[in-house]
């Protein structure tokens, strides 16, 4: 057996959106739990609130996603300690980045949207790949089901290129619950295509109230 | 050349001094294993079940191994995968149990406690490329809460009504899928569980007819001594098998 190589890593596959609006974030993560062609759980779940104004959803290796959120939790325990408030959903981001990058040479095999409230109140998506690129954007989905959603998203959310100037926001110019919706249409659909995709849908949903959780059932085969 | 021990891990090897290790100990590949465990929480509490057969390869040498055993008053854990590295994780927790009791302080580690401290243990040796070759189930009741959950030697853990590791995953959790209810009675417990060691009897060839139950509850644990199942082979296909072709074997 190599000393290295892929037995150290499965893909537990699953899907994760986020999407940006005014004043608010939708952070959603199916909850399947799956190895090959097998399910394993169909309620797994894989957001982790890690601060008032910021939720992380990933999806990849379990293993390593459990690690990296119990990492992170930890981080933003210290950071409140050492200086007496909440971590900023930017600051977070930085954080994640550099945790991902620290394992450069031993990725942690987890693909990340980071979602929540900015300092000014308005809703921040960012999107990672295993090693900590990360870029702040208006919406982002991640995981198995991604390549069929992020079209979707793409045309329903009209984003405006990064390439124009002035820069232009990114954030949608939606209410809350047609985000909501939009992201229930989008799971629905990758569900029906993608075979990692499916049994329960977890949508949380952060605005300057708090942070609230509801769950959509979505097919189980 | 010489031995020298590894300040990180225990972990052997032979040392040219000019150059770097050549030859180490670590987890490669298991040689005596154990088959499929099934859990299911049922009214009372959770049930463990499980076969007593440690094979070595394809060789049943092992006949009468407990592959299930008690961690502390809440829990139960039982293990398929390398017996040694078994061994190893029971030699862990009942020092995780131990120095709990120590502290003498009416507090106890509950299933969900345990299963977290076993979560780092498996992470952190696959981190180390030196693996316990182990899929565990733990169960356990404290204060009324149930839990099952289970991990692998990779770190990959979760909880669920009913788990099953190995085999037990393609052939126990189907059947647990479609005939598991929240409120079953002990009784109706056993009799799912013995409905699905039947098919993994049948099917897995590492399994043997030597079964052994576990229960917790709040009451206590109970692992009970091991009993065979009766199988059935009157099947009209196993009678003259060669009937329909003379002089074949």
């Amino acid at each position: 057996m190599a000393l290295r190589g892929d037995w150290m890593y499965e893909n537990n596959g699953g899907t994760c959106v986020a999407i940006a609006g005014i004043d608010y974030c939708v952070v959603a993560a199916d909850t399947r739990l799956s190895v090959g062609y097998n399910i394993l759980t169909r309620d797994h779940s894989k957001i982790c609130s890690l601060a008032d104004k910021v939720v992380l959803a990933s999806s990849g290796f379990q293993g390593d996603i459990r690690a990296l959120h119990k990492n992170l939790a930890a981080r933003h325990l210290l950071y409140q300690h050492q200086h007496n408030k909440q971590m900023s959903c930017p600051a977070m981001g930085q954080l994640l980045s550099n945790t991902l990058y620290y394992k450069r040479f031993f990725p942690y095999y987890a693909f990340n949207v980071l979602g929540g409230l900015d300092n000014e109140g308005k809703g921040c998506v960012f999107t990672y790949d295993a090693v900590g690129s990360y870029e702040r954007v208006g919406y982002s989905a991640q995981g198995s089901g991604s390549s069929l959603i992020m079209p979707v998203l793409d045309n329903q959310l009209k984003s405006p290129s990064p390439l124009l100037l002035p820069a232009r926001d990114a954030v949608t110019p939606l209410s809350e619950t047609e985000a909501v919706d939009l992201v229930k249409d989008v799971f629905a659909s990758a569900t029906e295509r993608d075979i990692y995709t499916g049994d329960k849908l977890e949508i949380v949903v952060i605005n300057a109230s708090g942070i609230k959780r509801e769950y959509l059932e979505l097919r189980k085969d | 050349m010489e031995l020298q021990r590894s300040m990180v891990d225990g972990s052997v090897c032979m040392k040219d001094s000019a150059k770097s290790e050549i030859s180490s100990e670590r987890t490669l590949y298991p040689y005596v294993t154990g088959t499929s465990i099934i859990g299911m929480k049922y009214k009372d509490g959770v049930i463990l079940a499980s076969d007593t057969a440690g094979s070595y390869g394809s060789t049943l040498r092992y006949k009468s191994v407990e592959r299930i055993k008690q961690v502390g008053d809440h829990t139960l854990i039982g293990a398929s995968g390398e017996i040694s590295d078994f061994q190893e994780i029971m030699r862990y927790l009942d020092e995780l149990i131990l120095y709990d009791k120590m502290w003498d302080d009416g507090n106890s580690l509950g299933p969900k406690e345990v299963h977290n401290y076993l979560n780092r243990i498996m992470y952190n040796r696959r981190n180390k490329f030196n693996p316990l070759w182990n899929s565990l189930v733990l169960g356990g009741v404290k204060k009324g809460q149930k839990y099952l959950g289970t991990v692998n030697m990779i770190g990959t853990h979760y909880e669920d009504d009913h788990l099953a590791t190995g085999f037990g995953n393609h052939l126990a959790r189907p059947i647990l899928r479609s005939e598991w209810r929240e409120d079953l009675t002990f009784e109706e417990a056993v009799k799912l569980i013995e409905k699905c060691l039947l098919v993994l009897l049948y099917r897995d060839r590492s399994s043997i007819n030597k079964f052994q139950i576990a229960k917790i509850t709040d009451e206590g644990t109970t692992i009970f001594p091991p009993y065979a199942l009766k199988t059935f082979w009157g099947f009209s296909h196993f009678q003259n098998p060669s009937k329909g072709a003379a002089g074949t074997w």
